[in-house]
Order: C-alpha cells, then structure tokens, then sequence
C-alpha cells in the first residue's frame, strides 16, 4: 500500500482554507422497512427479514412505510428545515449486487424537507451554523461480506456473499450546503455537526443512533482552496467513517493531503475514498462506473407525498425537547460559567447531571462529584464514567451522607470506588464497612488531645489567633480515627478546647 | 446524420451491463438510430407552461401500517439463487481498485 | 370439437352449477384440446406450460363442494370449476414463469401474484402459462424465447402481441378465459387479430402486484375471452383495491357484469360515440375501415349518436410511449443480472468478475428487441438527455390526456378500430422495428392516459378477424363495457352467430401442417 505525502495541519492552514460538506445517513428505528413489511431488526440469521420485495423478485411492488415519513418530518423540523407541501421518490439507477432492483428507491429534486441549519457550539465556544440543503428518504442497501481477501476486504476477494435483511431498511440522508470559513477548527466541527445530529435523532427517538452499528454513517468532503480564492477547490469524498472520532481524524488527514498534493502543484483527484482506522489514512477507491450517470426518474410504482400544514403542526406538537434547547434550559437553571457548562456537555456528561439534580441533588454537587471523582475513576479504569455502574441516586445518598456529617469529603470519595466495584449502594456499604465518620466526641478529642500535644508550637499559633494553623491538626486526627473524623467537628472542638473565636 | 452513434451504444450497454460484440453494436446503433429520428420530434411538441405526468391516474398519500408482515424462510429466499454459501447469495469477485 | 370447450365461460359456469358437467370434465375437455391443436412447431403453440395436475385437482375440489351441496357449495364463485390460461408474464406458484425468456427459464416464484390469489380464491383452475413476446416487449409474439404462437385462423400468422398466447388459447377454444397484461396494446391487439375479446382496465383498477414489471405507469392485467360478458365477469374476479400495490385504485369494482348485460340487451339511445378522427383512414387497411364504419351504422341503429371527435396529439403518442415505455422497462429489467434469480451466465473468457458475469448473464437471457429497448430506454434516461427525450415525453403524456378529456366532454366512450392491419404473416416485419412498432398506434393513447379500453371482434377482412376498440374515461370501464356489449349482439345478431364459429377446424388445420412439415 502507498502512502500518500501528507502537510502538517497547522502548516497547510496557513496557505489554505478549508470547505466542507457532510452526507449524514441516519437508520430510522420503525418496526418495518421502507417499502416493505419486513422487520427492521438486527443479527437475525442471513436472509431471514426478507420479502419477495427486499429480494427484487420479478413483479414485486413497494409500499411506503407511513411511520417513516412522520419520522423523517420530525428529524427535517429538528433540523429547521421547511417540509415539502409535496414530494415524489425517484430511482437512483445503479448496479451492484447489495441492491436488489439495481436501483435505489430514493428522492431526487423532491427531498421531503429542505433548507435547514444547526448551530453548533466548539469546545473554544465558537459557534458555527451549519445550513443544511436537504434531508431526503431512501432505503438502505444489503450487507456483502467478502471471501479470499485479506482481512475480509473487497481487494483481491474470490467472492463475495449478500445478506438482504438490511435492504430496504428506511434511511434519512442528510446533506449540508457547503460549510465555509471553518480554518482549524473543521475536525472538529465535523465530529461535533454529527454528534450533533446522532444526539437529536436519539432525542426523538427516530434511530437506535450507534454509529458502531451504522446507525449514524458519515460521508465527510473535504477541499482545500488557497486562502484568499473565490472559486472552492476540488473535493474529495471520504466513506466508511465509522465513529466521531474517524470524522475528526479523517477530516484532518484529507486537509494534510490535499495540502501535499497542492503545495506540489498537482491538482486533487475528485473521487471517492475509503477511510482506515487502523493506519488513520484514507485511500482511493473505484469510482463506480455508474457514478456519474444515475438516470434518476420519478418513482412510477409510488405515488407523491403530500403533507398539509396542519399536519406538519400536528408533528411539530409531538417533538421532545431538543440538544439545543436542553442545553440552554440546563445552563440557565444550573447557573455554571459558560467554561463550566461547555466541560459538562463536552464530558457527554449532561444528562449524568440533569438525572442527579432532578434526584434531588444541587447543581454544584453534580458537577462536582461527576466531573471530579466519578470522571477520575471512569479514566483509571479505561470506561464512560456513566459505565461504572454509580448512578445519579448514589451521588445523592453521598451528598446527604455528607450532609448529615455522617461521612466527610474523603470518605465519599472511598465509598464512590466502592460503588464501582459493585458492593451496593452508598449507605449500605458505609454501614457494612463501617465507614462512617466518627460522632462521638469521646474519642475524638482524645485524638485532639493528643495531636495537640504532639505540636504545641501549632497550639501557640491557633491561640495567637492563626486559626488557620487547625489545618496542621487535623491530619494527624484523621490519621489517628482512620479518616473517619468528621473535620468541621474537628475545628469546632479544638476552638472549643482553645478558647478561641473561629 | 446520425442521432446515436456506435460509441453511443457501447456507453449505454455498458451503463445497462449487456455484453455486447461489435457485430451486435453496429446493428444496434443502425437500429436505434432509426427509431430515435423517430421519437425526436416528441421535444418539440410540448411547450415549457405543460407540466409532465408520470402517474396516470393521480394517488397521493398511500402508505402502509408500521407492522410486521410474512417473511420467506431462508430456503424460501434462496430457492432460485444460481449460488449460495452459509444462507447468503454467492457472487464472484467485486471488481475493486486497490 | 367437442360442445363443452365452445361454451363461453358463463354458459359452461351455469351448466356446472346446474350439475349438467362437473369442473373435472370441463377441464379435461379443455386439456384434451390443448394436446390435439397446442403442438409446439406445427400447432397453436399458445401454452409454455400446461398445469394438468393441479388443474384436475381443483376441478375435482369443485366437484366435490358442489356435490356436497351446503352452505360451501352456495358461497362458490359464480365463476368456480371454469378453467382459466394464465399469460406467463404473472407470477404462479408451483408452475414456472419464464416471461417469455431465456433469462427466467425453469424459474419457480415462491410468491403468487394478487390476481392469481383471487383466482384461487375462487377456485378457477389454472389450466397453464401462455406464450408471449420476451417480457411483454413485442406485438406478435415472435420474440418469445420459445418459439412462436400461431394464428388459429390462419397457422402462417401472427396472433398478436404482446399476449398472442392468450389470445390464441382462448380463440383456439383450449381455454374460455385467459388472464393478459398490456401495456401498449399487449390484450387489446391480439384480440383484435383472433377474433377474441380482450380488455385494459382503468389503470390502477387490477393489482399488478405479481405482474414482472415492463413500464410501470402503462401495465395492467385484464381478462382476455370469447364474449363482452365473461370479459366483464373475469374483470370483476380480478379487479379491486389491493395494499401491495401503491398505485391501485381505492374504489371498489364497478358493476361490470350488469353493464355488459345492459349494453347486450340493446337499447343505445342518449349514448354518444365518439369517432376518434386521428385513429383511422391513412393507415388502416381497406379492410379494417370497411368494417369500422359497419359497426358505427350498427350502433346507430341501436340509436347512438355518432360524434366526430378530434385528438390531435395522438399522432405524437407513438413517439411518446416508445420514450417512456423504454425508459421505464430498462429500469425494471435491471433487476435481472444473475445474482439472486435467473440463469447466472460466467463470461468464457477473461476474469470472472460480477460485472462482468452480469453483462454475460444479461446479453445471454434477453433477445434482440429486450436489449433494443433497454439500450434505448437507457439513452433516453441519460444525462443530458432526459429533458428532451423521457422529460418531454411525459408532457406529451399531459397533452393527449387533455385530448381524452375534451373529446370525452363530448362523448361518452369513444370508438376506433384497435389495429390498423389484420393478422401479418410470421416474420413479414421482423426486420422493421418501428412497422412492428406501428401496430399499436391505436391502442397507445389509452395506456399513456390510463383509461380503459376492449376490442370487440368486428368481422372478417380477407377471411381474418378486424377488431373494435372502445375507449372510456378512467373509472368508466362499465360504459365501455355496456358500449361493447351493444356492438357484440348487433353484430352476432347479423351474422346469426359468433366470429369464431367460422374459424377454420383448427385440429384439421394443425394435422395438415404437420404432415406438409414432414
């Protein structure tokens, strides 16, 4: 395999600017296909969700799935796209074996919505609109899996094998104007635009949206023009983008090679490329001879989609609560900074938040314990912090244990690993260790008494009135109750003992 | 003049993947040359303000139920596949750039 | 000839009823038939596939209801016991369907279509597939993959196309019903050229679920038969709302049956007929136009009233449909390329690619005038192309529907005759496509504006049959058929008898050409 000569990215963005433009293709979660009856489900046994229709047997029709079409109206008004008065499906003639009819039932110059943007915010807190062109429906191709290859890959394949169970499975492809102006941040623009798309799409429930299953597939292309240009540059497209993270490693690998091959005075190829995670490249793929030539035409065996205002209202009426507008509502109940907000969502940890508040914790608590503990824990042991099995309610009982003075700060800490490693709940497992935070007096100030005569100097000073100097008393305390002194009681004691204002 | 040339033809074939030998694309490009000068004319004769049909009969809104129907069995499904391995159609190579 | 197989399908439905004959001497008689005229090189050739077995086990189903007698025996359709011959273009389970190709040959749909759900439904057994030109592409059925069907008046003739083999079965008397599909002309024309009634529904009125696709926007399935009222009652049978089918028509079936009885029954008085100006004189033979203005003076009689009409876009139909049907057919067809179905054909020589065993499969499975059609169709369809060829086209489709509706203004249903020639000889047109191309120019306009259309035999020209064709407005298929009916008595009632009473004897006919064969 060649590899291609590749621009440093900070290097390139000082001669070039970057367009791009994404083709975001979305699963719909309906029960049935698109055009046909047959269960829209994952990892059953090969050719086994299949109808006369999904095989292309000779005199089958299509029949609309009217769940996909209210589907695909409330991701194009999620979308902020107008919804087309009328629309028609139309063939997309090519051949290849994953394609029962060798034509796609699809839409051409009658997407079902159109016009539409999304605001998206970057880490920096730049926020960039995406428009979006379209969002159209079609229905998704078969899987081929290849044989005698290396690794399972269609080069230098002996045969390859089709399953049709995912043919005709609905699909809402989403298709952005070209996205201008972007300079460094197009990486991650891009993985914020789909992650952005995947989060609304689970939000209305229209897709199971995995992208580790394709639910949520991303075709990203990219062009370089010379900063200063008016006229775009040619662009390539990148396929098989498979996670976030590819897009924002593909986006940047395609800017460092269209910066090589232009810094060399060569002109890019426009073509179609495949994306590698493994070697983090991307190479050429065979442009389908069809490619340039589809013969779209109406689709003669369906006929148009006509929605009513009414009826957009009507749908309009059922969406959930959006990303965008969760966001803004948590930020302005919460009361956190900008900075402080933008790490929570860009933690992914948002709705770990909003559960634990509406549990019955503070703001402040939830972000602390999620953002601090719980996240420190989450990284030592390689997982989501949302996978380590504490839930919202668990951060609630802590910060009442805490409350009551029952456990203190460290302790909590302690009892959060305990929780992760699957002993229960909080409480229970400060009673079963006996965790709790000593509140007996007795016992502590005979540990006061003596740390204190084991530093008579820090006495001096705290009787000065340095009452900071406690501080110097209080480890040696924890040290001798195994950290199960309660250290606001600690203080209060020793000033008591002292005599001293605190 | 002609309306469609032989270099026409053998693109088109291609696009519609028939074989075709050249004996077969000479024929073919005499044959449709005739029947295209033919049909030519049918670009003149509606003016820009006539809107097309593509469905005689106008339906709108047809669709069906969000509900689970009868499937075939696997057998079923391959029954006249000309190949098949491990329940799946069997196709030779896919031809592919590396 | 026995009596039984020159019943009409109603007549031989109330001898079963009456218990006069039983369903499995019917079919018997009728299978008999088929063996004594059906010869493939010498004979009528109309069957690709005679279904005996399972035809006399359905007729014996029958029998045994009746016999039975009950609430079974009284819920069976009217139509029940009646053979039927299925045009091999509609899927059948349990027999092949080759579509008239190499391509389809031997191959078992593992589904039946919506029509053939009815027709077992109502327990007509399926005496076996007609022949037909290659995927319906054709108007003589010589470009079956096959071999050819032959005329039953005249061995040496086409018996029309698409459907010649339906036609031909039911003319021939091996069958009183047939099922055909058309597209262009595919029932009406063959009929026209055996002396047969054949009928296009309203486009959307039959399901064409289980039909193999030619161009979508044009196809149906209709009844082919011997009179107007088995055509209505066959019609009836199949017709009506289906789910499967998203350009099906949600009313339910009209009365067709009491319309043709109505028509039968005589009086034609308040009916405007509308003679379609475009649709006859240049063109048509003498004898065809002779026999056209016969059956105006007749329906005057019955007191219609005979309007000139004026369509002047039909003489851009032709043009039209030979756009859009291509365009339309090459995209169904792309379906056929070996990997799911079919005869899988590998290329002899260099690498076994799937492109390539897909351009081997796909130039070994389809005939000349398949290829030729989706290579046009292709063309028309192409980048650059589409506005000026499938883009205009569709609004020259705009502009003879509005002929329709302004000539239907004045006219109730309208009248022309369906061909422009009788039956040709085999092979007189084989290397003149687009002369082929012209025996549909008066059964197009129908199909692109999707209203309903039957020809009625008319008389003879030269000893072979001319054909009638009404027209209707979409949904009006009963004023067709009362129109029709109309014209079938006044003219039986001329003749004293039926068109096909003086064909030729037929078994006499097959017995000489095989002896001059040897």
């Amino acid at each position: 395999m060649s590899t291609e000569a590749t621009v440093d990215f900070d290097d390139a963005l000082t001669r070039y600017e970057p367009a791009l433009g994404f083709e975001v293709h979305v699963e719909l979660n309906t029960k049935t296909k698109m055009f046909s009856d047959a269960p829209n489900e994952f990892g059953d046994e090969a050719n086994t969700n299949v109808t006369p229709v999904d095989l292309g047997l000779p005199g089958t029709l299509p029949v609309v799935n009217g769940k996909a079409i209210e589907y695909s109206i409330k991701l194009g008004l999620a979308l902020n796209c107008s919804i087309a008065e009328s629309c028609r499906f139309a063939r997309k003639n090519y051949f290849y074996p994953d394609n029962p009819k060798n034509f796609q039932t699809s839409q051409y110059d009658e997407p079902i919505a159109f016009d539409g943007y999304l605001d998206i915010e970057l880490d920096s807190g730049r926020v960039i609109r995406v428009e979006i062109e379209r969002a159209h429906m079609e229905e998704d191709a078969g899987k081929l899996t290849h044989l005698g290859g290396a690794t399972g890959r269609i080069q230098g394949a002996s045969a390859s094998l089709v399953d049709y169970n995912r043919a005709g499975v609905p699909l809402v492809e989403i298709v952005t104007k070209p996205i201008l102006g972007v300079g460094a941040d197009a990486p991650e623009l891009g993985r914020k635009y789909v992650a952005a798309v995947r989060d609304i799409v689970k939000a209305l429930d229209v897709s199971d949206a995995r992208m580790e299953r394709g639910n949520v597939r991303c075709d990203a292309n990219v062009s370089l023009a010379p900063i200063g240009a008016e006229k775009l540059g040619t662009r390539s497209e990148t396929k098989n983008v498979n996670s976030l993270r590819s897009i924002e490693r593909a986006v940047r690998y395609e800017i460092e090679r269209h910066a090589a091959i232009l810094d060399a005075g060569g002109s890019v190829v426009q073509e179609t490329r495949h994306w590698h995670e493994d070697t983090r490249t991307t190479s050429s793929g065979r442009p389908k001879s069809d490619a340039d030539d589809y013969r779209y035409f109406p689709e003669p065996d369906l006929v148009p989609v006509v929605t009513s205002r009414e009826r957009v209202e009507e749908i309009r009426a059922t969406l959930p609560e959006l990303p965008a507008a969760r966001r803004t509502r948590l930020k302005a109940d919460w009361g956190f900074s900008d900075e402080e907000f933008r790490d929570v969502v860009n933690a992914g940890l948002d709705e770990a938040l909003e559960a634990t508040v509406t549990a019955g914790a503070t703001p402040a608590a939830a972000r602390k314990w999620w953002m601090g503990e719980i996240s420190r824990l989450a990284k030592d042991g390689e997982v989501e912090p949302t996978e380590l099995g504490i839930l919202p309610a668990d951060v609630v009982e802590v910060e009442g244990l805490i409350g009551e003075k029952k456990i203190n700060d460290k302790i909590a800490k302690q009892v959060l690993q305990f929780v992760a490693a699957g002993e229960g709940r909080p409480a229970a497992i400060v009673e079963a260790r006996s965790l709790a935070v000593v509140s007996d007096d007795g016992p502590l100030l005979a540990a006061i008494e003596d740390a204190m005569a084991g530093a008579p100097d820090v006495v001096e000073k705290i009787k000065a009135g340095k009452v900071a100097a406690i501080g110097a008393l209080i480890g040696p305390v924890m040290k001798a109750t195994r950290g199960q002194a309660d250290a606001g009681r600690v203080r209060e004691l020793v000033l008591e003992k002292l005599g001293v204002q605190g | 003049m002609s309306a469609i040339s032989r270099e026409d033809v053998a693109h088109l074939a291609e696009l519609a993947h028939i074989a075709m030998l050249d004996a077969e694309l000479d024929r073919m490009a005499g044959e449709l040359d005739a029947i295209v000068d033919a049909i030519a004319s049918v670009s003149q004769v509606a003016g820009e303000d006539v809107p097309a049909t593509s469905h005689p009969i106008p339906l709108t809104n047809v669709f069906r139920e969000d509900v689970v129907g009868a499937t075939l069995t696997q057998e079923e499904a391959l029954l006249n596949a000309p190949d098949a391995e491990d329940g799946r159609f069997k196709v030779p190579a896919i031809l592919e750039e590396d | 000839m026995t009596d039984i197989i020159t019943l009409s399908a109603s007549a031989l439905a109330e001898k079963l009823r009456a218990g006069e004959l039983t369903s499995v001497e019917a079919v018997q008689a009728h299978l008999d038939r088929i063996a004594a005229v059906d010869d493939a090189e010498h004979g009528v050739h109309a069957f690709l596939h005679v279904n005996a077995e399972e035809a006399l086990a359905v007729a014996a189903e029958v029998d045994a209801i009746r016999a039975a007698g009950g609430a079974e025996a009284a819920a069976l359709h009217p139509l029940a016991g009646v053979p039927i011959a299925v045009k091999d273009l509609i899927v059948t389970k349990g027999q092949p369907t080759t579509a008239g190709s190499r391509m389809l040959e031997g191959w078992m749909s593992p589904y039946d279509a919506t029509v053939i759900e009815k027709i077992r439904a109502a327990k007509l057994p399926i005496l076996g597939k007609t022949n037909l030109d290659e995927f319906a592409q054709g108007s003589s059925t010589e470009h079956s993959a096959f071999g050819n069907t032959r005329n039953p008046w005249d061995l040496t003739r086409i018996p029309g196309g698409s459907g010649g083999g339906s036609a031909a079965a039911v003319a021939a008397f091996e069958a009183p019903l047939a099922l055909g599909t058309d597209t262009g002309g595919s029932i009406r024309q063959p009929g026209a050229v055996t002396g047969t009634v054949g009928a296009k529904p309203t486009y959307g009125a039959v399901s064409r679920y289980g039909a193999i696709a030619m161009a979508s926007s044009l196809d149906q399935i209709g009844p082919v038969a011997r009179t107007v009222l088995d055509s209505a009652l066959l019609q009836e049978l199949i017709g009506g709302h289906d789910p499967r089918d998203s350009t099906s028509l949600p009313e339910t079936v009209p009365a067709l049956a009491d319309a043709a009885r109505q028509g039968a029954a005589g009086d034609l008085s308040g009916v405007r007929v509308g003679v379609i100006k475009e649709l006859q004189g240049e063109g048509y033979e003498a004898g065809v136009q002779a026999r056209f203005d016969e059956s105006l003076e007749l329906l005057k009689a019955r007191g219609a009233q005979i309007v000139e009409v004026s369509c002047p876009h039909f003489q851009y139909a032709l043009a039209a449909y030979y756009l859009i049907m291509p365009s339309e057919m090459s995209s169904n067809l792309a379906k056929f390329d070996g990997v799911r179905y079919g005869n899988r054909v590998l290329p002899t020589d260099g690498n076994v690619t799937i492109e390539r065993v897909m351009g081997a499969t796909r130039a070994a499975g389809f005939g000349d005038e398949v290829k030729r059609r989706i290579i046009l169709g292709t063309y028309a369809l192409s980048a650059g192309y589409y506005d000026a060829y499938y883009g205009s086209a569709q609004k020259v489709r705009t502009l003879i529907q509005r002929d329709f509706a302004a000539a239907f203004e004045r006219a109730d249903v309208l009248i022309s005759p369906t061909a422009p020639t009788v039956a040709f000889e085999l092979g007189a047109k084989l290397d003149d496509p687009l002369a082929m191309y012209l025996n549909d120019v008066a059964t197009i306009p129908a199909n692109l504006a999707g209203v309903p259309g039957i020809s009625v035999p008319g008389g003879l020209s030269d000893g072979l049959p001319v054909g009638i064709q009404f027209l209707a407005p979409a949904r009006e298929d009963a004023r067709m058929y009362r129109a029709a009916a109309a014209l079938e008595a006044a003219l039986e009632e001329e003749w004293g008898h039926p068109l096909l009473a003086d064909a030729q004897d037929l078994e006499q006919a097959v017995a000489a050409a095989k002896e001059g064969a040897k």
